[in-house]
């Protein structure tokens, strides 16, 4: 089918669901949705079952792994539910998304490590931290 | 004379694009950015949270008040939606009114019982004594969790709103972007308490 027919269909019949971001709709799939849900309810039961079970003695161990899961669920929640990847809008969802994350990390990571040494460089507050004071 | 003539319909012939766009594609980049957006509103929120969230002026800790049982289960109802949200996207590429509408109907249901887990906390927490004026720390719990809440509860309206139009309107394109867009806020919202319950929640049990 040449370019030009495949246009004129698009034209009489609407939009054809098996045909990719031609109507900005994202490309459904039970098997998608299944895979996603499925990767996130393993991805949200471990961190759970490791902190309220205690299964590891070290809270910074658990705290890390922990993250970690909420990472990967993260990326599997932008590619399977939100329908994420290079090509939708032309590259600009992606754009916006990475600006976005760049933005996020500067203001997180920067909030915290700046409050963090303000924090530890400040006056004692109570009369107990200041008799306490090294 | 005639030569920049020739370079001017030269260049001019490039601007144009050979493939007419869809007017659809604006409206879908254009949530995006507002999503974008949100999740920056959501990034100060939580950046205030990790500032403060140690300040418990003397007062109960996250360990002390934080219920995880519920706290799973409410997890579980947002995943839930957002699976039956997917199963409406579904039955909509199939063009199935009905089932879409029982499927959008459904998620609904458990948008409605994730709200009401989350106030029974917040009741649960303020008749404890531990409301947001206790501590900088329960301020931005509040705050935070109580904006999600927020989100979500709009999402529950306009979740309705959609279901009556689809019911009148039937599946035009213009319903379908709607839909669509609703479904992007819908799991957007999922992946904001992804952090929520891990950064809030299980990061503060283990503090």
């Amino acid at each position: 089918m040449s370019a030009a027919t495949h246009h004129q269909d698009d034209l009489v019949h609407g939009h054809d669901d098996h045909h990719h971001h031609d109507d900005g709709m994202p490309h459904v799939s039970f098997k998608g949705y299944m895979t996603g849900f499925i990767l996130s309810v393993i991805l949200t039961a471990i961190p759970f079952w490791l902190v309220m079970a205690k299964v590891i003695p070290d809270n910074k161990v658990t705290a890390v792994i922990v993250v970690g899961f909420a990472v990967v669920q993260l990326l599997v929640h932008m590619v399977y539910f939100l329908h994420l990847d290079t090509t939708s809008e032309g590259g600009w969802n992606m754009l916006a998304l990475i600006f976005t994350a760049m933005l996020l990390v500067i203001m997180f990571a920067g909030s915290l490590w700046v409050m963090y040494h303000m924090n530890t460089n400040m006056m004692p507050v109570s009369v107990e931290d200041m008799r306490n004071m090294p | 004379m005639s030569n920049t003539a020739t370079v001017n319909n030269a260049s001019a012939q490039e601007f144009y694009l050979t493939e007419e766009h869809h007017v659809e594609n604006g409206t879908m980049l254009g949530f995006w950015l507002y999503l974008m957006s949100d999740c920056l509103i959501f990034a100060c929120l939580f950046a205030m949270y990790g500032v403060v969230g140690a300040n418990y002026a003397a007062g109960p800790s996250p360990k002390d008040l934080f219920d995880l049982d519920l706290v799973a289960l409410n997890t579980a109802m947002l995943l839930l939606s957002s699976i039956t949200y997917g199963f409406a996207m579904i039955e909509m590429a199939r063009k199935n009114k009905g089932a879409t509408l029982i499927w959008l109907a459904i998620t609904g249901c458990f948008g409605l019982a994730f709200l009401s887990i989350e106030l029974y906390e917040f009741h649960h927490l303020i008749h404890e004594g531990a409301g947001p004026q206790r501590s900088a720390f329960l301020s931005a719990f509040f705050t935070l969790v109580g904006t999600h809440g927020l989100h979500v509860t709009f999402g529950c309206i306009w979740l309705v709103t959609l279901m009556i139009q689809l019911h009148k309107n039937g599946f035009t394109p213009v319903m379908r972007r709607r839909i669509n867009c609703l479904s992007l806020f819908w799991h957007f919202l999922d992946v904001v308490w992804i952090g929520v319950f891990t950064f809030v929640y299980l990061l503060g049990v283990l503090r």
